[in-house]
């Protein structure tokens, strides 16, 4: 039984963060928008109209083949990829075929601990369908058409199938993410729409001839591309198995069944009859403004991943957490901007540990949480100045979450404030002592762990607000003291 | 150079025109004979001549990323042949 | 018959010029609810025998004329203010009914206004209706209307050319003042000779297209149908000029195209080409051009023999983008968001049977021959090739321009044909664009200009000129206009009165 190899390849779609479409001036942002309200002659395909490429979507494609590595053509195209379905307004789709903005490129990703690269084959801008939304009315199956989404500029990122697993499609497809995050082209919000993939997917047999390629559309989740491959891929592995050569075909991904499925084989093959665009004139990429988009491309994840370790000390650990999300390494750095006497690394583990949790367990992004950078900072000040408890900043961190309220108003609120007042704590400490000869008798005949209870029975008596540094302090002086 | 019956059926197909038998019969001769006539630009030497996709020598002709007020969904929907609110009706169609 | 304002007939009134209306209104002899009162009665005489129209817009036309005489009253009139003209059915008009000529469209009422119908209300102009064309402007007689043909008002029975054959005729017969045509092989032009009006294709992106439902985007430009030369280059001023919604229009200034009509051509070198004067060339047109290039040469020009040798292949060029380009542009037309609809077992059938049933054989001819010049395997034998043989013909003309300052040659092989004479040929009737098409296909510019009469039918005679030169060609067909008598001629139209 010879070796078969997985081959996969990515054909990424990420909708441009531009304040208008494509080709017309209709709002691109149409996400919860009413139906056909974001709409006009252009994105509708009323006879007569015409369209006008916008420059941003332009510059933001050759930023982001700029920062993919690849080489910015120097004179590039519109093509009109003519195909039919009730979501393509003019019967075709204004696209880009032989003369893509930009060839050639690579981008690296990491999986289980090693850095892999994938070669990028094109980056190329388009316009994006209506979209349909099937349901029935009055007893009839429909299909309902909103517009809305028709001409919002399209970037598609294909690239070279040299991905070896659905492990590594996955996290080149977050790599992908985080870079046009990073780039500000793309909100990256995958649950919106805003970016999807196809993949294509082979088994290569040892002997070097290349597999038979299956493609599955429209995964619209890194969980969904890792599950669809792994799928796929054991379904063909079966079929080889049992002597059954694997059809070339486009499959869809069934999320609630879990298995891949054959799209109904469309009546006409698509012979798209590309030609150039005789609307738009071709677009020459002058040496000027490619320099121009280069020097202006903001920090990219590997230089903030660098400048975070060598600039703060943190771990390569730390350091990729907050350089994951984007907003997470801006809020950790803006916490020190506000608060510099904050240590760094602290900062970045309670940003990296609580925050994180909280921003995840409610579902909610940190820049949609009511935490500013500034309220951070100030929480960690009164942690660090002893004001509070670890124990008690963490309840104060939830409740900040929530209300987005002044962590001081919070501590007194909630009366969380620390008691570090010398005498009061002895006399917290010599009280529970006192009502505790036996564990205090446990202790000296060398029971262990006897301290730590204590500890806790001091605490406990002060309702959390004692602090446990100065308490341990002080136990440990009187328990030593005693002997 | 005569064109098939089955290739004017297969790009009417294409094409999205759904010709009647008799119809498909009447194009395959009318254009064969057009085909005919135009087969002749391959007596043409075009080895070293560029092709013209713009008459006009336009280049970056683009606009900046403004928003201008969308029509209301009313205009957009004016002439839709079948319309369920503000959505255009089809029939269902299954990928 | 009324008298109106001193010492004009009605008559008159029919074939009065924009120039001679705009001074009867700025000097208040005239009002243009008079003048527009009268073209929508004379439309309502004589266009059942004509046919030009497809929808008169009465209401409209009084309103925008009411309009106009307040404007002049103000004394803030224009060149065009309160002037009556026609639009070619394929123009955008917001809340009036765009057909194309189409069954397809035959219900379909755009929203917006194509630029040149914004810049013409702007100028004050006042619209009597959408005329009559070949669907989707495919066609050269307008027997490719899906309703009915126009008949040349010089003879009832013949063609008035086409695809703008509804605004030639409404010209020639007096139902409009002026009107719009598209041109995309020859369709502003062709019909202009066909009827004797002056016809005038600009340049390529010298007009904005936004609004002209497209047949053919890289050859397509709107243009004006005329009687005198000068009212074309008024109406070319007002129409023409840089709009951003238009990406391959040219942001060239507009000069006043009115401002050297009268120079003359003395001393101007005028190429003929060899390969026009061929054989499908008929022998009564042969005969008023060659008199047309001894006229000029009277007046003071040197004519001179050009050859453009790709002039063969042009037409089979023509043949090639526009289908593909059309293909394209009419893959719209699918019965889901505008215009006609036929139900079908599913969408797909619902696709074919509204297509089927909405558009027209020609049409249907050129979107199949379009879709296989573009199809895989066929792309670089039809259409990559015929985009390079289009680099030959635009060199063709450059090479000529080196060498004078505009071209002379018939418009059409033939005079007016008769009605259903060449609807089952359809290459007999490509074959009458062997004179325009060309000029398209280079994109630069051309009048046609009414030339002399041949069997008593109007014979046209065409100045080709350099890209943006509009100037030389109107200024070079001026002189032979006020050397000749043809544009005055008018056609017998017996109908009843």
């Amino acid at each position: 039984m010879s070796e078969v190899s997985p081959v996969i390849g990515l054909e990424v779609h990420a909708q441009l963060l531009t304040r208008s479409k494509m080709f017309c001036g209709c709002a691109a942002k149409y996400f919860d928008a009413p139906p056909n309200s974001h709409v006009c002659a252009i994105c509708a395909g009323m006879p007569g109209s015409l369209p006008v490429i916008n420059r941003t979507a332009v510059h933001y494609t050759v930023s982001t083949a700029l920062a993919l590595n690849c080489t910015v053509e120097t004179e590039s195209k519109f093509d009109r990829k003519n195909y039919s379905y009730p979501d393509i307004p003019k019967g075709y789709q204004i696209s880009q075929y032989d003369m893509p903005i930009g060839r050639n490129g690579w981008l690296d990703y990491r999986l289980d601990g090693q850095t892999l690269r994938c070669g990028i084959t094109r980056v190329h801008l388009e316009e994006d369908t209506g979209k349909s939304l099937h349901t029935t009315v009055d007893g009839r199956e429909v299909s309902l058409v909103d517009y809305n989404r028709s001409g919002v500029p399209l970037m598609e990122i294909v690239t070279e199938p040299q991905l070896s697993s659905p492990g590594a499609a996955r996290q080149f497809f977050e790599a992908l993410r985080q870079l046009l995050v990073y780039l500000g082209v793309s909100d990256g919000k995958l649950q919106e729409g805003s970016m999807r993939a196809d993949v294509n997917v082979s088994l290569a047999p040892a002997n070097g001839a290349p597999g038979t390629k299956v493609e599955i559309k429209n995964l619209n989740s890194f969980r969904s591309v890792e599950r669809a491959l792994a799928f796929e891929l054991e379904r063909q592995r079966e079929s080889l198995a049992n002597g059954k050569p694997i059809v070339q075909e486009t499959r869809g991904w069934s999320e609630e069944r879990g298995i891949t499925i054959s799209q109904r084989t469309k009546e006409y093959a698509h012979d798209y009859r590309y030609f150039p665009e005789p609307d738009l004139p071709p677009l020459i990429m002058t040496r000027a403004l490619v320099d121009e988009l280069e020097a202006s491309l903001p920090e990219l994840p590997a230089q903030r991943l660098d400048r975070l370790q060598n600039e703060y000390a943190l771990s390569t650990y730390t350091a990729r957490v907050l350089t994951g999300e984007k907003e997470l390494s801006e809020f950790f750095e803006e916490v020190l901007r506000t608060a510099p006497e904050l240590q760094p690394v602290t900062v970045a583990n309670w940003v990296t540990g609580d925050l994180v949790r909280l921003s995840k367990d409610s579902a909610r992004p940190v820049s949609e949480s009511r935490i500013s950078p500034a309220s951070f900072g100030r929480l960690l000040l009164l942690v660090q100045s002893n004001a509070i408890s670890g124990t008690a900043a963490k309840q104060v961190l939830e409740a900040m979450f929530e209300t987005g309220e002044d962590p001081h108003v919070i501590v007194n609120r909630q009366d969380l404030g620390q008691i570090v007042e010398p005498t009061a704590l002895k006399a917290l400490v010599e009280r529970v002592l006192d009502e505790n000869p036996e564990m205090v008798a446990d202790y000296r005949r060398g029971k262990i762990n006897v301290d730590k209870a204590l500890m806790g029975k001091i605490i406990a008596s002060s309702k959390g607000k004692a602090s446990p540094q100065l308490v341990t302090e002080i136990l440990q002086r009187k328990l030593a003291s005693d002997i | 150079m005569p064109i098939s019956r089955d290739v004017v059926e297969h790009v009417a197909q294409l094409a999205h025109l759904g010709l009647e038998p008799d119809e498909v019969d009447e194009m395959t001769s009318q254009l064969s004979s057009v085909l005919d006539h135009i087969s002749r630009l391959q007596e043409v030497d075009t080895s070293e001549v560029p092709p013209t996709s713009h008459v006009v020598t336009l280049q970056n002709i683009m606009r900046d990323d403004e928003v201008i007020p969308s029509w209301p969904p009313n205009d957009v929907l004016a002439n839709a042949p079948r319309r369920v609110d503000d959505l255009f009706e089809v029939q269902a169609i299954f990928d | 018959m009324a008298r109106l304002g001193k010492n004009l007939t009605t008559m008159d009134l029919s074939y009065i010029s924009i120039s001679d209306s705009a001074n009867l209104l700025a000097g208040r002899e005239l009002s243009s609810l008079e003048l527009t009162r009268y073209a929508l009665e004379r439309i309502e005489r004589v266009d059942p025998h004509v046919g030009a129209f497809l929808l008169p817009t009465p209401e409209v036309a009084l309103q925008q004329a009411a309009a106009a005489d307040e404007r002049l009253a103000r004394g803030l009139g224009g060149p065009l203010t309160g002037i009556p003209m026609a639009l070619k059915d394929i123009l955008s008009t917001d809340g009036i009914r765009t057909t194309c000529g189409s069954r397809i469209l035959a219900d379909y009422v755009p929203k917006y206004d194509a630029t040149v119908v914004e810049r013409l209300r702007a100028a004050g102009a006042v619209l009597l209706g959408k005329t009559n064309m070949d669907e989707f402007a495919m066609g050269s007689s307008t027997e490719n209307s899906a309703f009915g043909p126009v008949h040349n008002p010089w003879d009832l029975t013949r063609v008035p050319g086409g695809s703008s054959g509804g605004s030639a005729a409404a010209v020639a017969a007096g139902e409009t003042i002026y009107a719009l045509g598209t041109d995309t092989g020859g369709s502003i032009r062709q019909p202009a000779a066909l009827t004797g009006t002056v016809g005038l294709k600009p340049t390529y992106g010298r007009v904005s297209r936004y609004g002209l439902v497209a047949f053919a985007s890289s050859l397509d430009q709107i243009g004006p149908l005329t009687r005198s030369v000068e009212d074309a280059a008024i109406v070319l001023g007002a129409i023409a000029g840089y709009d951003p919604r238009d990406s391959t229009a040219l942001d060239a200034p507009v000069p006043d195209y009115t401002a050297a009509l009268s120079a003359g051509v003395r001393e101007l070198r005028l190429g003929v080409p060899r390969e026009y004067l061929s054989e499908g060339l008929a022998p009564g047109v042969r005969d008023v051009f060659m008199q047309a290039c001894r006229l000029y040469q009277d007046l003071g020009a040197k004519i001179d023999e050009v050859s453009l040798p790709y002039t063969e292949y042009a037409l089979s060029t023509y043949y090639i983008i526009s289908p593909a380009e059309a293909m394209a542009n009419l893959a719209r037309y699918d019965g889901v968001r505008y215009g006609l609809t036929v139900e079908g077992e599913d969408v797909w059938q619902m696709y074919a049977h509204t297509r089927d049933q909405g558009f027209g054989k020609e049409v249907k001819r050129r979107i199949l021959l379009g879709t296989y010049a573009l199809s895989s395997g066929y792309y670089d034998a039809y259409y990559l090739k015929a985009q390079r043989v289009r680099t030959l013909v635009r060199r063709d003309f450059e090479a000529a321009f080196e060498r004078v300052d505009a071209i002379l040659a018939p418009t059409s092989p033939t005079v007016a044909f008769r009605l259903g004479e060449r609807v089952s040929n359809p290459l007999e009737m490509y074959l009458s664009d062997v004179y325009t098409v060309p000029i398209n296909i280079a994109g630069i510019c051309a009048i046609s200009i009414p030339g002399g009469f041949s069997e008593d039918l109007p014979v046209g005679v065409q100045i080709v000129g350099k890209p943006l030169d509009e100037p030389a060609i109107l200024r070079i067909a001026a002189a032979f206009e006020r050397a000749t008598p043809f544009h005055r001629q008018r056609p017998p139209l017996q109908v009843p009165v």
